[in-house]
């Protein structure tokens, strides 16, 4: 075990390391680098610990979609790194960190949202041998089976399935993992899927994308299956438009960046697929239309 | 000392240390007149220890939180004449809700995020710097503390300063020379812990609690060994017995407190690990009978309807023995909490007459809105009366110790409630009240704010979207924002209140001279007469004000009253964390309340001190 003031100096050291870059990749040195290369530069703001979105190392799948972008704009990237918690945008976006943030719910607030480049849901994660695997949030396996819920940092807010099953009674054996999670380890939100792999949980309800991923990649082989909205679950969506976003003011960019992502769809899909994003369909217009 | 010099981002020395300096008042320009004339303290004060006259050594002046000065120079009849003595920026542009603290004269303040502490020579004109010391808390950490990255004080106790990190470290510091005497780290901002609430040191016992309950973080009150910083024991608000430090001793007053390890069996299975329940708010002692009293936070970070039960022991009073730590009794004031009524405000401890004798008491204004008179000794409620316009609840039932909570006032996913009151910041939130043994009123710094929850919105946090409410906060009747309600707690009612047009996030200090001091979110300092609530004289600072005022006497033998300047707070946010005027539910629902705070005052921390000329 690292003694407590190691471990706070080692995370003190990213901290610093993390704020050095983003000074170096201020407005002002930005606006240099741009004149001496005479290539635009495109300000992006990602979670260097976050896979399979972003990282560092810029091996998540919204990093190679931002490379996709920029190079369809003739732009070159530049990241501003931070945390994606409380007060993500209000620090990045709108303090002109930067100008651009992928893998944005289409419906949040606080930002100028492209057209939505995937939908995915929330999923069953299971262990392959597992041999009751449910398929749907009313199967009744759900009540004696140990289940994980993603839970969220703030008062009265919840996953979806979270609330669906606390809806049907079945609380008492539900095991809680924070999406916040402990951030030394590799993206924190993974956990949940390690607990499927240990046999800490039975099953886990997780965000689409993440547990795509990281379903792949852990000792035993596991299976994602879409959840379904049910029908007496009015409110409680499974499925979310995913965009990209920039400051409310900032249409032009915007359009910009929709054009890109419409005419580089191929591509965008293919790094989706290569990901294991698990997909479902776009919503009809009309509901889209109906919608917020 | 090694840890602070460490953490820091390659900054140089944490402090600079002048040698130490003679007492106070030798050093003093000329010198000091004969102490002034105090009122001895009333036959019913509190029964703590009282600080030397004219000293400030506690958030809260005295272990028993009456913050009640005996100092009776400035009066009715010559507070027109209180002018500025001297001010002193902080540095720092949060929310300044620090008290400072005042031991032979030096004044200590600590500030919001970095946690620099200050030391203040008042022997000199102008109060100039003594030394500072500066921890360097984690960067991150900002991005941990929920709601601004305050810091409620620091604490006096034998040659030593004691403060809390934002990164969860408890350091006590050498008083004359500011070189930290010990550093003791007590939580992890990497699973959502920090550091927020002013230490109470009584006993040769530092008292400190954690904040973070909507991270998964679950609540404790730490005892340190003031000597050596040391943990002496740890007491947990949620899980079993064994944790929460019940044992043989402990009678609680009501039926539904009474059981075994009823902080695991109010929670579905294993929900009480992550349970919240912290301690951020206000810890008072009972000298005379080593009892130490404090109130847990709401439960987290599970929605309501993932929680069913009581989910003890969140929102809840604790009595405890200094000594061990061991719970002497518990009363849950809002089992399952559904609107964000944390449990951690001020339990002030005084003697009062009730039905024919003197019980001792003590007075906790809750969030819910209800003013409780508590026997300290037994646990039982003798009155519990609304003080603000409350409809969240119909009251408490004496007989059961229940709290009668208004069906149609609950909240759930997918349900839309509107017009609950108060608002999740509660009637009064941590903004502590003081109780003058002379008026026997206690005066309360209150919110007067009603909120709608409404079905609900999409987020997201690391890329996850989720549901979550919309909540916004809006003025109470009257359309005023807040009051500083007079309150007799013998009578059950309101002696007077002032309406103010913004919450009142500030403390208040009472005075011999019967004056009342407090602040407000637009910049005023104020006195008023402690009898009647005359405005008697106000001054205009630099910035908001949500800190907590004190009294002491200088060196000159003067009397003082200073007060930290600086809006924000959860509810100052819209100021200082510059948060969207445009987006109604940031601050969780705030920001809508207080969408012309902006209007009214600009961000900026400074200590002011006043005096007669």
């Amino acid at each position: 075990m690292p003694s407590p003031s190691r471990s706070r100096r080692a995370a003190v050291a990213v901290i610093c390391l993390a704020l050095l870059v983003a000074a170096a990749l201020g407005g002002a040195a930005t606006a240099r680098a741009a004149a001496a290369h005479a290539v635009p530069v495109l300000r992006v703001c990602a979670d260097p610990n976050n896979l399979p979105f972003t990282d560092r190392a810029r091996r998540g799948f919204e990093d190679r979609i931002l490379e996709v972008v920029a190079a369809e704009l003739g732009a070159r990237l530049e990241y501003t790194w931070w945390a994606q918690r409380r007060g993500f945008l209000r620090n990045t976006l709108k303090a002109r960190r930067c100008d651009l943030v992928a893998g944005m719910p289409s419906g949040g607030e606080g930002m100028l949202a492209t057209a939505p480049y995937y939908r995915s849901s929330y999923v069953f994660v299971t262990r392959r041998e597992a041999r009751v695997k449910p398929r749907s949030l009313d199967d009744p396996a759900l009540r004696d089976l140990r289940i994980g819920v993603q839970l969220v940092g703030d008062d009265y807010a919840s996953s979806p399935p979270g609330f669906a099953l606390a809806r049907r009674g079945i609380v008492d054996n539900v095991r809680g993992y924070l999406v916040y999670g402990d951030y030394r380890e590799e993206s924190p939100p993974a956990e949940i899927v390690r607990a499927v792999a240990r046999g800490d949980v039975d099953v886990a309800l997780v965000w689409g994308p993440l547990a795509g991923y990281w379903a792949r990649r852990q000792p035993v082989p596991l299976e994602v299956a879409p959840i379904e909205a049910a029908a007496q679950d009015a409110a409680l969506p499974m499925a979310f438009d995913v965009a990209m976003g920039v400051r409310k003011r900032d249409a032009r960019l915007r359009d910009r960046v929709d054009a890109a992502l419409a005419r580089r769809r191929g591509d965008v899909d293919r790094i989706l697929a290569e990901y294991g994003v698990p997909r479902v369909a776009a919503r009809p217009r009309e509901e889209m239309e109906a919608g917020r | 000392m090694a840890a602070i010099a460490a953490v820091g981002c390659g900054s140089r020395e944490a402090h600079a240390a002048p040698p130490a300096r003679q007492p106070a008042a030798a050093n003093a320009p000329n010198p000091p007149p004969a102490p002034p004339p105090t009122i001895a303290p009333a036959p019913l004060a509190a029964n703590a220890p009282a600080p030397a006259d004219g000293e400030w050594p506690l958030p809260g002046h005295d272990a028993g939180g009456t913050r009640f000065s005996p100092l009776d120079q400035i009066r009715g009849d010559n507070v027109a004449r209180l002018a500025a003595a001297w001010t002193f920026s902080t540095g720092t542009t949060k929310g300044q809700e620090a008290a400072p603290i005042v031991v032979r004269g030096t004044l200590y303040y600590v500030t919001p995020y970095p946690n620099v502490l200050y030391a203040l020579d008042l022997t000199k004109p102008g109060a100039p710097l003594k030394w500072k010391l500066e921890p360097n808390p984690a960067a991150a950490s900002q991005g941990v503390a929920c709601c601004d990255v305050v810091n409620r004080g620091a604490a006096y106790a034998d040659g030593a300063v004691f403060f809390n990190t934002l990164d969860n470290r408890t350091i006590a510091v050498d008083a004359a020379t500011g070189k930290a005497k010990w550093v003791t780290p007590l939580g992890d901002i990497q699973r959502g812990e920090t550091m927020t609430m002013a230490p109470l040191v009584v006993d040769g016992k530092v008292l400190v609690g954690n904040s973070g309950g909507e991270m998964g973080v679950r609540g404790w009150l730490t005892a340190l060994d003031a000597a050596s910083g040391k943990i002496a024991w740890r007491a947990y608000n949620t899980g079993p017995d064994k944790d929460v430090l019940i044992g043989p001793e402990f009678k609680p007053f009501y039926a539904q407190d009474r059981g075994v390890d009823l902080g695991v069996k109010s929670w579905p299975p294993q929900a009480w690990q992550i349970g919240g329940g912290t301690v951020w708010g206000w810890v008072t002692y009972d000298a005379a009978r080593g009892i130490v009293y404090y109130g847990s936070a709401n439960p987290g970070p599970w929605n309501p309807d993932q929680r069913p039960g009581d989910n003890k022991w969140t929102c809840t009073l604790f009595a405890r023995r200094i000594a061990d730590g061991h719970a002497l009794w518990a009363y849950q004031l809002t089992p399952h909490d559904v609107h964000d009524y944390d449990g951690v405000n001020e339990n002030v401890i005084v003697d009062l007459p009730i039905g024919g004798r003197v019980r001792p008491v003590l007075l906790r204004p809750e969030r819910n809105g209800y003013l409780y008179v508590i026997d300290r000794t037994t646990g039982e409620v003798l009155s519990a009366q609304p003080y603000a316009f409350v409809n969240s609840s119909h009251g408490v039932d004496l007989k059961t110790g229940k709290l009668l909570v208004a069906a149609d006032k609950s909240t759930g996913v997918g349900r839309t409630t509107r017009d609950i009151c108060p608002a999740a910041p509660g009637a009064k939130d941590w903004q502590p009240s003081a109780w003058s043994p002379r008026t026997r009123l206690l005066y309360v710094p209150t919110n007067n704010l009603c909120m709608d929850y409404q079905g609900v919105e999409v987020s997201y946090i690391a890329g996850t979207p989720f549901v979550g409410a919309n909540v916004k906060m809006y003025p109470g009747p009257g359309g005023n924002r807040g009051f500083l309600v007079a309150w007799d707690p013998v009578a059950g009612r309101a002696a007077w209140k002032i309406p103010e047009p913004f919450p009142v996030w500030s403390g208040v200090v009472v005075t011999a001279g019967d004056l009342v001091f407090y602040g407000t979110m637009d910049g005023w300092f104020k006195a008023v007469d402690a009898r009647t609530g005359a405005p008697r004289w106000k001054f205009k600072v630099g910035s908001g004000i949500v800190g907590q005022p004190v009294s002491y006497q200088g060196p000159d033998g003067k009397q003082y009253v200073a007060v930290a300047a600086g809006v924000g707070g959860w509810a100052g946010g819209i100021v200082s964390g510059e948060l969207d005027p445009a987006d109604p539910t940031a601050a969780l629902g705030f920001v809508n309340a207080m969408k012309d705070l902006p209007n009214a005052t600009t961000k900026g921390g400074m200590l002011y001190a006043f005096a007669l000329p």
